[in-house]
């Protein structure tokens, strides 16, 4: 079960892999994430599906390393497997219950920033190939955190690019290309963000000024991912939904992101610590 | 006579040693204790025990062959109604049901039901007795949505009459509430829960985990695409309740099924788990049901200096067990009675400071004979670091949703009678999913009623 068939390191903290889970390939839409616990005794870790393929049964997830659990997935080998793989959970993008006419009628603009660029390209594939007009932004630190570039280029119209260093695209922020491209006369009737939450923060103030639809896809602690525990807690529009069940995706406009970005770190001393010595002292 | 006997106490590890460790507290009945304890039953004709138990085990009939040594038997006779017996044992509310009804309690103490059905359930386990008795496979596929006490009580029936059982678990390791619910320290998941869930899959039930029915799959595939000619759904109830007070969304503030899933599924209280969990020195928990109980407890024992229990009304409306508030009071958690929570404080980077209550009163008794609390207009403000909400859960609208004509009931569970039959034909629903939060023990009973059902559907099929 869940057979890693393909691991590939898009760049030194970056790895992708292409994972059997039949189930989760059959069920899984744009929009949607699953958990994955690399050995049995392993953290849930909330994943965005980056890809499937239902006739191979295949998942395909982008990992950063960014702590222990991280670390721990992108150790596995190709051909051996992840303890679990669930899903597809959360509610798939509102757009994958719009007809064809209605989706061909918008112009979409994505913003994605660093592991951000996994999300979105299952949801611009799937309005690309149902022909609706797809540009993307990509946002990267540098030429070399720039993932998926080629992929990406082949599922949109345009792709914008823009590094912070200038190494790859154009320097700048994702935000700074979104303003020229709408103040150059793009007339774009939808935008998806996904990335880091400041990012989607930015992002928000910038759409905003331009009454440029938005949705976001927030990326918040999680241990069952089912609406079970809470941990993923976010005000939307002054009222407390759960990410996992509710979303991931949210109106951009009625997220309260300050509180969001001061959620996920409610386990960062832990997290931090726990990367050389016992996490909170007991079982001393 | 065997009922001048006093009720045999059951050994328990010290209160301020075991606030330390997440070993069981109670460590049963040994071999002579059982059966002295056994000596007292008084075999009633028409035993009140038996009535009061959801899932009609054979009380007296066991336990005189507890009185007599022969635990096998013993064994056997509780297997033929019980799929959970040890954990049924540890975690049943014996005092409102077989141990309430037992007629030495009218006068003295009752026989100690759970403690003898728990002796068994270990002594068979121990000795590697297993019970896989079933009537030939009928070749009929039944799925079950859901490895709760319900779930694993309706598939092992069912798999008893024949039928080809499938059990979907949406979390990654079977048992439901018995997993992420209830601690290790009143339910050992290795030595029971495990144990118990292999003895239902030696029945031949096959258990697929990493499947969340209405997500993974539907329940129109299971019947279109896989072949399942009936479904149970028995998901519990699983969906934690807030208080929509200021402050509720600080860090620091965990509903307790997060604080209890962490620590007991994902076993965050050992030094080499992956998952993190957070207690500060000072933890209050917010109601006074059995879970409370648990997650005040489990605070304790992760090193809180101090855990109160904040509850709105006074001790004698507590939910919890009296065992389960007798054992937490014992191992040091305080209790704020007539103490209601309006806000939740804040220091300045966002993480909780402190708990500020309204004083209650006891008003006029209400419909249900509690008696409500009222405001007083008098306000405390608690010190704490962490606040642990433990206001009840309420079933996951998620099958409900994926499931056209399944029709949902006020409580937002599935609409469903007593015997589990739903809105839809062939789709059948029991436990804390129709109910809302209950018991392990009702789930069980809803399970069996429901197995029964379901065979009853299925030969009315050809």
């Amino acid at each position: 079960m869940y057979k890693i068939l393909r691991k590939e390191f898009l760049n030194p903290i970056t790895c992708l892999m292409e994972v059997e889970a039949p189930r989760v390939a059959r069920a899984a839409k744009p929009g949607q994430f699953l958990i994955v616990r690399a050995t049995s005794d392993g953290e849930r870790v909330p994943l965005t599906v980056c890809d499937y393929d239902r006739d191979k049964g295949t998942v395909t997830i982008v990992i950063q390393i960014i702590g222990a659990s991280s670390r721990i997935i992108c150790s596995l080998e190709e051909g051996s497997c992840m303890a679990d793989v669930v899903g597809p959970l959360g509610q798939p993008s509102e757009f994958t219950h719009q007809s064809i006419e209605q989706i061909k009628g918008e112009r979409y603009i994505f913003i994605a920033g660093g592991l951000g660029v996994a999300p979105v390209y299952p949801q611009a594939k799937y309005l690309h190939d149902l022909g609706a007009k797809v540009d993307i932004i990509i946002g990267a630190k540098n030429s070399e955190l720039l993932i998926l570039k080629e992929e990406m280029a082949a599922v949109c119209d345009n792709l914008y690019i823009c590094t912070d260093d200038g190494s790859a695209g154009e320097k700048g922020l994702v935000t700074e290309m979104l303003a020229k491209l709408v103040e150059g006369g793009e007339k774009y009737t939808q935008a998806i963000a996904i990335g880091p939450m400041i990012m989607m923060k930015f992002v928000t103030l910038t759409a905003k000024k331009y009454d440029l639809p938005l949705v976001v896809s927030l990326n918040t602690l999680m241990v069952d991912g089912t609406g079970m525990c809470g941990a993923c807690r976010v005000t939307i529009g002054g009222k407390t939904k759960f990410a996992c069940v509710d979303g991931p995706e949210f109106d951009a406009y009625l997220v309260d992101f300050d509180e969001a970005m001061r959620r996920q770190g409610m386990y960062r001393t832990q997290e931090s610590e726990r990367d050389h010595k016992c996490k909170i002292g007991i079982g001393k | 006579m065997a009922n001048k006997i006093s009720r045999v106490p059951v050994r328990e590890q010290d209160p301020k040693l075991r606030a330390t460790n997440f070993d069981e507290v109670s460590f049963g009945y040994n071999r002579e204790e059982a059966m002295l304890e056994a000596s007292r039953c008084l075999n009633c004709k028409k035993p009140a025990c038996m009535t009061a138990c959801p899932v009609s085990v054979k009380i007296p009939f066991f336990i005189q062959k507890v009185a007599e040594g022969d635990f096998k038997e013993a064994a056997r006779i509780i297997s033929i109604d019980s799929s959970l017996p040890a954990v049924c044992g540890r975690v049943c509310p014996q005092e409102s049901q077989c141990e309430g009804s037992c007629v030495l309690g009218v006068k003295g103490e009752p026989v100690a039901i759970g403690k003898l059905e728990r002796y068994v359930a270990d002594w068979s386990r121990e000795n590697g007795v297993k019970f896989t008795d079933k009537a030939p496979a009928n070749g009929v596929k039944i799925a079950v949505a859901g490895s709760g006490p319900a779930g694993l009580a309706c598939a092992s029936d069912l798999a008893k009459m024949g039928y080809d059982v499938t059990i979907f678990e949406g979390l990654h390791k079977a048992g439901g509430v018995l997993e992420y619910g209830i601690p290790e320290f009143r339910l050992p998941k290795e030595k029971v829960v495990a144990a118990e869930v292999a003895n239902v899959k030696a029945l031949g039930v096959k258990i697929e985990t990493n499947v969340v029915v209405g997500r993974t799959v539907t329940v129109d595939e299971l019947f279109d695409q896989e072949g399942f000619k009936a479904v149970f759904i028995a998901q519990g109830a699983g969906f934690p309740k807030f208080m929509n007070i200021p402050g509720e969304n600080l860090n620091g503030v965990v509903s307790a099924n997060e604080f209890l899933t962490r620590n007991n599924l994902m076993q965050a209280y050992k030094a080499d788990s992956q998952t993190p969990i957070y207690v500060g020195e000072s933890v209050c928990v917010v109601g006074g049901g059995n879970v409370a109980m648990d997650a005040a407890r489990t605070a304790l024992r992760l090193g809180a200096k101090s855990v109160k229990i904040v509850y709105r009304r006074t001790e004698k409306e507590l939910p919890a067990r009296a065992e389960e508030v007798h054992h937490a009071k014992e191992e040091g958690v305080e209790f704020c009675f007539l103490t209601n929570p309006v806000e939740v404080t804040a220091d300045d980077k966002g993480w909780v400071k402190g708990l500020k209550c309204e004083k209650m009163q006891l008003g006029e008794a209400d419909a249900s004979g509690r008696r409500s609390p009222e405001p007083t207009g008098e306000f405390i403000e608690i010190e704490t670091n962490t606040v642990i909400m433990s206001l009840g859960t309420v079933p996951n609208p998620l099958i409900a949703a994926t499931t056209p004509g399944l029709e949902r009931n006020r409580k937002g569970g599935i609409d469903a009678t007593d015997d589990g039959v739903t809105s839809r034909k062939g789709v059948f629903a029991g436990g804390d999913a129709v109910t809302g939060a209950a018991t392990v023990i009702l789930a069980m009973g809803a399970g069996r009623k429901a197995a029964k059902t379901i065979d009853e559907y299925i030969k009315s099929l050809k």
